[in-house]
């Protein structure tokens, strides 16, 4: 049947192109250009102040010592982060297949509600839950005995705090993925796992765990990629502080580009911070083709 | 069957009983943790200034009062940003057609490079944001769209995702009714709009629903962009509040909880569309 009309599929896909164009495409090209320009806002208010300076932008942002810690927090948040939301969302999901009934598909909504909600929002209230003086956490923990905990104000304590929230986030998402996937595995194999005598934990370990091997992959480079880019957390919590301890690279980014107004400075640091992802992506999926020949 | 292998079996299933209730009491434990700061919110925002930082701490509030509601539509400008937001909601719901057409496009007709075109749009989506965020200003700003409606909503109009949805199940859609409708006479277009678009109305749905939360909780372009306070949604609003109002934490509750309480509502009602929708992108 496919397509009377010459001109229709163009007139159907071409907004989307334009759009596309301008705003994905053309974008990197304008971010690649400014990188190697002193662009700012006299710059923004005429471009003849433009100056091109070649690959300064790189050398310095590489040498710059908050893009470093920058750099060494998102490893913290990735590093500590990415396993965390991994097993919890696995674990989670693997809770609420088991029960296979109407009370357990309630959990599916309690655990994703966080996913939905707006990150302001979400901030407001966390800031709240935290505050050392009248929040909630801190009250809780002098009444079973504990000390107060500096949730915001200690560099260290602080990244734990953000990536606590950014874990209660995003639980639901790869929840959902990782219950669909539970859901594609055919009964037929845990029925014979029983015939012969299987336990739970054998039928989880053997049949389970090794069916889901490519969701866990999905959900791992999503996730990582995820983290890599951390930004909502520290930004409306934290504004990076204190002292640069919550600061990611994206955030830097963000700061030096909207805040400073350092548009050439802050493009060279996104491209810095986009070779690291894919080169992480890359090196995650040679790690887990590698595992599957094996 | 043995009698031997039957005690055995009712005894697993015995032990299977307790595991489930086990699991269903370690969900609950956690999944009351996940709602916690909700409840706290929704609770804390009916509270007076005092008691809110009343230490020990009050789950119930003692006097009910709707004065922090109040005062976010006297003391800040919560109207506004309300029309604001409902506003860029509303103007999102083009992308979505836009998106819708674009995966017709995609799916049901054969032209030069459309395979092509097809693997560009989804390999927009591996570019991150922080590499387009300060050039997309810039042309925006170039077209002197900063500071505008059309500049906040413009930018998310296309989702890659979305495409590839669309795409997906309407390539299932039969040809033959396509062809029917043809030989009735009607135009291309047409029969996008009085064939396909009903055709499709569950990948609609989700998309619709998916679309009203984003752009209900559209927050970092409307920041960028709006200078003007006139632009501010309610999620930049709620950020200026926490600024403004650092300490008064009941005022700040209820601002959360009107922005947050809404979609929590969508999403419990429209939840199953939500969840399924996974299922529909293929992720086994």
């Amino acid at each position: 049947m496919k397509g009377t009309s010459k001109a229709a599929p163009y007139i159907f896909i071409g907004p989307t192109l334009l759009l596309l164009a301008v705003f994905s495409l053309l974008p990197i090209l304008v971010a690649v250009y400014i990188s190697l320009t002193d662009m700012d806002l006299a710059g923004l208010a005429d471009y003849s102040n433009i100056k091109f300076i070649g690959l300064k932008n790189y050398a310095d942002v590489l040498g710059d010592p908050v893009f470093l810690v920058a750099l060494r927090n998102t490893l913290f948040y990735v590093v500590i982060g990415v396993p965390l939301v991994i097993i919890c969302s696995l674990g989670v999901a693997l809770m609420i297949n088991f029960g296979r009934n109407r009370a357990f598909k309630v959990f599916r909504v309690v655990y994703y509600l966080p996913s939905v909600t707006n990150v302001v929002a979400v901030a407001v209230v966390w800031s709240y839950l935290y505050n050392p003086g009248v929040g909630l956490f801190n009250y809780i923990l002098t009444s079973l005995g504990f000390d107060k905990v500096p949730w915001l104000t200690d560099p260290t304590i602080a990244k734990l705090s953000l990536i606590l929230l950014a874990l209660w986030r995003g639980i639901g998402l790869n929840m959902i993925i990782f219950i669909a996937a539970l859901q594609g595995i055919s009964r037929s194999y845990y029925e014979a796992a029983q015939l012969d005598g299987a336990s739970n934990w054998q039928q989880l370990t053997r049949i389970t765990i090794p069916m889901l091997r490519y969701a866990i992959v999905f959900v791992s480079i999503t996730t990582m990629i995820g983290w890599l880019q951390f930004f909502e957390e520290p930004f409306v919590m934290t504004q990076g502080g204190p002292l640069n301890g919550t600061v990611s690279a994206s955030l830097f980014i963000y700061q030096n580009g909207f805040q400073f107004s350092n548009f050439g400075y802050a493009a060279a640091g996104s491209f810095v911070l986009f070779f690291i992802i894919i080169a992480v992506t890359l090196l995650q999926l040679r790690l887990q083709r590698k595992q599957a020949e094996e | 069957m043995s009698k031997q292998a039957r005690t055995a079996q009712s005894s697993a299933s015995k032990s299977d009983r307790v595991q489930k209730w086990i699991i269903g009491l370690i969900l609950t434990v956690f999944g009351v943790a996940m709602i916690l700061p909700f409840l706290w919110m929704i609770l804390s925002s009916f509270k007076t200034e005092a008691e809110i930082k009343q230490i020990p701490p009050t789950l119930w509030p003692e006097t009910f009062t709707f004065d922090s509601f109040q005062k976010l539509f006297t003391e800040m400008d919560f109207t506004t940003y309300l029309v604001n937001t409902l506003l860029i909601t509303l103007f999102s719901f083009v992308g979505l057609l836009l998106n819708a057409m674009a995966g017709f496009g995609f799916a049901k007709y054969r032209f030069k490079g459309r395979d092509k075109l097809f693997l560009l749009v989804l390999a927009t989506m591996m570019i991150p944001g922080q590499v387009t965020m300060i050039p997309v200003y810039l042309i925006l700003n170039s077209m002197h769209l900063t500071n505008t409606m059309l500049g906040i909503v413009l930018p998310g109009f296309i989702s890659a995702f979305g495409i590839f949805l669309f795409r997906q199940f309407m390539s299932a859609l039969p040809d033959e009714i396509l062809e029917a409708t043809r030989l009735d006479g009607a135009g291309e277009y047409g029969m996008f709009l009085r064939i396909v678009l009903p055709m499709s109305k569950p990948i609609l749905a989700v998309q619709a629903i998916l679309t009203f939360i984003s752009g209900w909780n559209s927050f970092l372009w409307p920041l960028i962009i709006a200078n003007d306070e006139k632009l501010y949604t309610l999620s930049v609003g709620l950020q200026l509040l926490k600024g403004q109002h650092g300490t008064d934490y009941a005022l700040q509750m209820a601002g959360a909880a009107f922005m947050v309480v809404p979609i929590m509502i969508i999403f419990v009602f429209f939840q199953k569309h939500i969840i399924e929708n996974y299922n529909i992108s293929g992720m086994k």
